[in-house]
């Protein structure tokens, strides 16, 4: 029974674990690269939606929707990136305000609360009326979008601004004695960041079929909860290793939500059981007394 | 080549707690020298070595490099003419990069940064020839992150980056106190190698007399804020650590310096 269950989910937990890689990709950016705790994500990521939506009701091309999406995301990013540079507002609470902020923004790009997508063409739509089983070209899509993006990740990560950017979450006071300003680095990792979660938003409104004002809440515990899922497979002492984690934790998880909401969790108990999630897997190590599970994050 | 003019820097301006750290210190930093510098605790030495990086900026007085005016440069506009090492051996490296990225990273001080690799594949064979003469074996470890590495291996390793793109001002601070003694000496040999064998102008900062009587052509002792003492030359290399503690021995007060 349980088997069959885990076979029969494993396709849409593909869907969406994919779908939504891309935020826990973008959150390996802020929490893991630059030791930055970016709660943006949450406002960023029905952002991408509502602009995508709005964009498409409107007669735009979904291709030309989705790039306006990412727009939007990185500058909301760097918008936190300036209030914690700029005007030296604690991390935590930058993001806490743009994430407030976003909720009127977002709504006043709908226009309202929440727009169908169902009845109109999206960049979806001639994947979902092939003569095929609609998992297998949606997850191909997903699957290509989502590496895809791992692969440009690692490879920026790899060039001299790369390097800035990750010794900047490292050990900042050594990259800027060598030179680097590690406000611009901050700004353009929440940038980035951002613009990956806003472009996640946009292609699930489009896969779901309607974007919601409300539905960013919890993301970054479930962002979270993806990639420490992912590092527990496969570590993060190599950035690829990291990006991958983001991406196969994501899938997992949503495997294990999908898994439980068949053997009886209630969709309402779903944010607490994934914040119980995050909270056992940070608080075992301080349990037991280690010292290795702290994350370490600046400006807080 | 570096001057501090009538610098001063006060802590906690304005309130009960204020405290003049620097006051008005005058110091002329001349192409090849190599000063140490000393001084008890609170006495102002790591102060000195942040205003002229420009960690912060001082309340009064003005510093230049090479004639230009950079008393309120930020750090990072800075990093072309500086080099710095501090005294915590992991302040130097990035421990989640690997030997051969935080080299490469050095390769760049103080210069734009785009989205070429990061490392220059015909410079790995030079990064491996370097990190021979430090004689540690970590010419086979270029992909090894750095936190792998003990303080005295990361402290050598920084002493390297100092060296692929050589700054006008190296800046000790106290970069050999957090080690043991064995390997303090080691990083000391290795530092003085590099300076003598680069002409570097350096001014290191040390808690330890004989270090700073041993080293340099020039030493100076702070004093609550002010330079106390200043020798140089044959007079300098002529001291000796009775002569400095039966002068001064009564207002250091500092064991910890004396021995």
């Amino acid at each position: 029974m349980l088997l069959s269950s885990l076979l029969r989910t494993i396709p849409i937990s593909l869907e969406q674990g994919l779908a939504y890689g891309l935020v826990a990709l973008g959150i390996v950016i802020t929490f893991r690269i630059l030791a930055f705790p970016d709660l943006t994500v949450d406002g960023s990521f029905p952002l991408g939606a509502a602009v995508v939506a709005r964009l498409i009701m409107e007669g735009v091309p979904p291709v030309f929707g989705i790039l306006m999406a990412i727009i939007f995301g990185f500058l909301a990013g760097c918008c936190t990136g300036l209030l914690n540079t700029k005007l030296k507002i604690n991390s935590l609470l930058a993001g806490i305000l743009m994430m407030t902020i976003l909720y009127s923004v977002n709504l006043r790009i709908m226009g309202r609360s929440n727009i169908q997508l169902l009845t109109v063409n999206t960049l979806l739509t001639p994947l979902e009326n092939l003569d095929i089983n609609r998992f297998i070209p949606i997850i191909a899509f997903f699957f290509l979008v989502a590496f895809g993006i791992k692969f440009l990740t690692d490879m920026f990560l790899h060039t001299q601004l790369g390097f800035a950017m990750r010794a900047t979450g490292d050990n900042e006071q050594m990259i800027r004695t060598l030179g680097v300003n590690t406000d611009n680095m901050t700004v353009l990792g929440l940038g980035i960041s951002n613009g990956f979660v806003a472009l996640s938003g946009a292609l699930v409104s489009q896969d779901q079929g309607f974007s919601d004002v409300g539905m960013g809440i919890g993301m970054i515990v479930a962002g979270l909860a993806s990639i420490i899922i992912g590092e527990a497979l496969f570590g993060k002492k190599t950035v690829q290793r990291m990006t991958l984690a983001a991406i196969v934790g994501s899938f997992i998880y949503k495997l294990i939500i999908s898994l439980g909401l068949r053997l009886g969790l209630a969709p309402t108990d779903l944010k607490m059981a994934t914040g119980a999630m995050v909270i056992l897997a940070l608080g075992i190590p301080a349990l037991k007394k280690e010292k290795e599970g702290k994350l370490h994050l600046r400006g807080v | 080549m570096v001057r501090l003019e009538n610098i001063t820097k006060i802590f906690s301006k304005g309130t009960i707690d204020e405290k003049v750290a620097i006051d008005g210190i005058t110091l002329h930093i001349r192409k090849g020298d190599f000063i140490t510098i000393i001084g008890s605790n609170g006495a102002g030495k790591t102060t000195v070595l942040n205003l002229t990086s420009g960690t912060f900026a001082p309340d009064g007085g003005d510093i230049f490099i090479d004639n230009s005016r950079v008393t309120r440069l930020p750090e990072h506009r800075r990093a072309k003419y500086l080099g710095r090492i501090f005294q915590d051996p992991l302040m130097g490296t990035a421990a989640s990069m690997t030997i051969e990225e935080n080299l490469a990273m050095a390769d760049l001080r103080g210069q734009s940064r785009g989205l070429r690799w990061g490392i220059k594949k015909t410079r790995r064979d030079h990064y491996r020839e370097i990190l021979k003469t430090l004689d540690l074996g970590l010419e086979t470890r270029l992909k090894d992150n750095v936190s792998l590495l003990s303080g005295g291996q990361r402290q050598s390793l920084t002493l390297l980056m100092v060296t692929l793109s050589l700054p006008k001002l190296l800046l000790l601070d106290e970069h050999t106190a957090a080690l043991d003694p064995k390997t303090a000496e080691t990083v000391m040999r290795l530092t003085q190698k590099i300076v003598s064998e680069n002409n570097l102008t350096t001014v290191m900062v040390t808690h330890n007399m004989q270090q700073a009587i041993k080293y340099g052509n020039r030493m100076i002792m702070l004093h609550e804020g002010k330079i106390r003492f200043d020798v140089q030359g044959k007079e300098k290399s002529a001291l000796t650590v009775e002569e400095v503690v039966k002068r001064f021995g009564a207002e250091l007060k500092d064991e910890a310096l004396l021995c």
